[in-house]
C-alpha cells in the first residue's frame, strides 16, 4: 500500500511517528510515505523555516520524504495575528523554492474581511508561482465558508481544478465536487471526519479527485489515518487499486500539478534530503 | 549532460548572472527544476561564479536558501572566498544533521579556514552521521600528528565500545591518520 500524505503538520510530530508510518507498511508489500508539511506560523518562521527541513529526523535508508506547502498567512491559533504584508512581500523568494510544491494550508477561520483579501492574495501569488494551493475549510459555519471559498476560487486566478478544499465533510463535499475542485478529508481521532464515515463518502461519491490525510498536528491526531481508511476501503469491497488512487495517484496528481514534485527516493546515502537521524551517542 | 531546454535555460541564466540583473538570484533558487536534480549544484556554482559574488552575497544567498542553495554556496566558497568571511556558514552547515550540507562544508574551504577545535569536530561529526571522510578536503594533512584528534577519536571508540555499539567504519582509518608525521609548512 502506497501512501501520500497531502496534509500533516511533521513539525509538530516527532521521530517515532516516522517510524511508526514506516512500519505501518503491510508486511511483503511496498509502502512508500510522502508527507505534505505544512509550516505553521509562518510569519514568525519565515526567516528560521529553511533552517526547519534539515532539521526534522526521518529514517535513514527508508523511505519517507517530505514535500511542503507554504502557507502565506499564519492560521490564527488564538491571539493576535501578525501584520498580513509584510508576510506576502516576503513570499516569492519562498514559493520559487524548488521543494515548493503547493501554497498551502490557507482559507478562512472566521469569514472576516481580513481573511477576504488574504486568501484572494494568496490565490494569486499560487497562481503567479504556477502552484496549486491546499485551502481548507473553515471549521465553524462550514458551509456558508465553503460556499464563501468557491467564491473567492471562482473570482481568483487560479482554476478550480489547482485547489484543494480539504477538511471536507458531508455537508460539504457534494458542493466542493461541483466546484471542480479537487477534495480533502481530513480523518481524525475525534473530530473532523472519522474512518467509516470516510469510506461511506467513498462509497457514495466514489475515487474521484478525492484525497485523504491524517492532518496530524500538536492535538489529538493520529498519522496513521491515512493507512487505516486504506484497511477500511479493503475490509468494505474497494480493490487495491481505489486504494491506490486515492492515497497516492490522487495526492501525487494534485501536487504534480506545481510540475516540482519529486518522487524519486531519498539517495545519496538513502537519506532523506541528507538527513540523518544520528545525533551521537547511538 | 543537460537537455537542449536545460542548456538553453542556464545559458540565459549565467548571462544575467554576468550582468547581475535583478533576476539572476530567482534563477540561482529554480535551477533545480529547470537543469535536473544531477546537474543542480554545478549549475547553482557556475552561477555563483559568473556572477562572482562577494562574501556578503553568499551569506545573504546562504540564509535565504533551502538546503540545495545552501550546498551551492558553500561548495562554491573555496573559489569566491579568499579569507575567512564564510566560516559561519561553515559552521552553520556543521550544526545541522544535513548529511549534504556537512559533506559540501568540509571541502578546501573548510580545510584552509577552520580552526583546529572546529576541524576536529567537523570529523567527529561526520563519524556520527555516517558522511564518509572521504568528503573531507585535506585530511590526511590535518590529521598527521593531531594527538588531541586521535585522543578524541579513542575517546569515542571507548564510548561506542563500552555502550557495545559497533565503531564506524572510517573511525580507525582517521585515527591511523593521526599516527602519520605532520605535513612541514614550505
Amino acid at each position: 500500500m502506497r501512501v501520500f500524505d497531502p496534509h500533516i503538520h511533521m513539525t509538530s510530530r516527532t521521530t517515532d511517528d516516522y517510524r511508526a508510518m514506516y512500519d505501518s507498511r503491510r508486511p511483503r508489500s511496498r509502502r512508500t510515505l510522502l508527507l505534505a508539511r505544512p509550516a505553521p506560523d509562518l510569519a514568525r518562521l519565515l526567516p528560521r523555516l529553511l533552517r526547519l527541513a534539515p532539521r526534522l529526523g526521518t529514517l535513514p535508508r527508508r523511505p519517507v520524504r517530505h514535500r511542503p506547502p507554504l502557507r502565506p498567512r499564519p492560521q490564527p491559533q488564538g491571539g493576535q495575528r501578525p501584520p498580513l504584508h509584510p508576510v506576502l512581500d516576503d513570499l516569492p523568494r519562498y514559493l520559487a523554492k524548488d521543494g515548493v510544491v503547493a501554497v498551502g494550508e490557507i482559507g478562512y477561520d472566521s469569514l472576516t474581511p481580513a481573511e477576504d483579501t488574504a486568501l484572494a492574495a494568496q490565490l494569486q501569488l499560487a497562481a503567479d508561482h504556477g502552484l496549486p494551493a491546499l485551502v481548507h475549510t473553515p471549521h465553524r459555519d462550514k458551509l456558508t465558508g465553503l460556499r464563501r471559498t468557491i467564491d473567492v476560487v471562482r473570482e481568483s486566478p487560479l482554476a478550480p481544478d489547482r485547489v484543494l478544499l480539504d477538511h471536507l465533510n458531508e455537508t460539504t463535499v457534494k458542493e466542493a465536487a461541483d466546484s471542480g475542485a479537487w477534495l480533502g478529508f481530513s480523518v481524525y481521532p475525534d473530530t473532523k471526519m472519522d474512518v467509516d464515515r470516510m469510506v461511506a463518502i467513498l462509497r457514495n461519491h466514489g475515487t474521484t479527485r478525492v484525497l485523504v490525510n491524517s492532518a496530524a498536528d500538536w492535538g489529538r491526531s493520529d498519522p496513521l489515518k491515512t493507512r487505516a481508511v486504506g484497511d477500511a476501503m479493503l475490509a468494505t469491497g474497494f480493490t487495491d487499486d481505489d486504494v491506490d488512487q486515492v492515497l497516492w495517484r490522487n495526492p501525487v496528481a494534485f501536487y504534480g500539478l506545481s510540475g516540482r514534485l519529486r518522487l524519486d527516493l531519498p539517495s545519496p546515502q538513502d537519506l532523506h534530503e541528507g538527513n540523518s537521524l544520528l545525533r551521537g551517542g547511538e | 549532460m543537460l537537455t537542449g531546454t536545460a542548456r538553453t535555460w542556464l545559458d540565459s541564466a549565467l548571462t544575467e548572472a554576468a550582468a547581475r540583473t535583478p533576476a539572476w538570484e530567482s534563477h540561482f533558487v529554480a535551477a533545480g527544476r529547470h537543469c535536473g536534480h544531477t546537474h543542480a549544484d554545478s549549475a547553482r556554482t557556475l552561477l555563483l561564479r559568473t556572477a562572482d559574488v562577494d562574501a556578503a552575497t553568499l551569506t545573504r544567498l546562504y540564509h535565504h536558501g533551502a538546503a540545495a542553495e545552501r550546498r551551492a554556496v558553500l561548495l562554491a566558497l573555496p573559489t569566491l572566498v579568499p579569507g575567512p568571511e564564510a566560516v559561519p556558514l561553515v559552521e552553520d552547515a556543521l550544526r545541522t544533521h544535513d548529511t549534504t550540507l556537512i559533506a559540501a562544508a568540509l571541502g578546501p574551504y573548510a580545510a584552509t579556514h577552520l580552526t583546529p577545535h572546529t576541524w576536529r569536530h567537523a570529523l567527529l561529526k561526520c563519524l556520527f552521521t555516517g558522511v564518509p571522510v572521504t568528503a573531507v578536503d585535506g585530511l590526511a594533512e590535518r590529521a598527521a600528528g593531531d594527538t588531541e584528534l586521535a585522543r578524541m577519536l579513542a575517546d569515542h571508540a571507548a564510548e561506542l565500545t563500552a555502550a557495545g555499539r559497533p565503531l564506524p567504519v572510517d573511525l580507525p582509518r582517521v585515527l591511523a591518520l593521526t599516527a602519520t608525521a605532520p605535513v612541514e609548512e614550505s
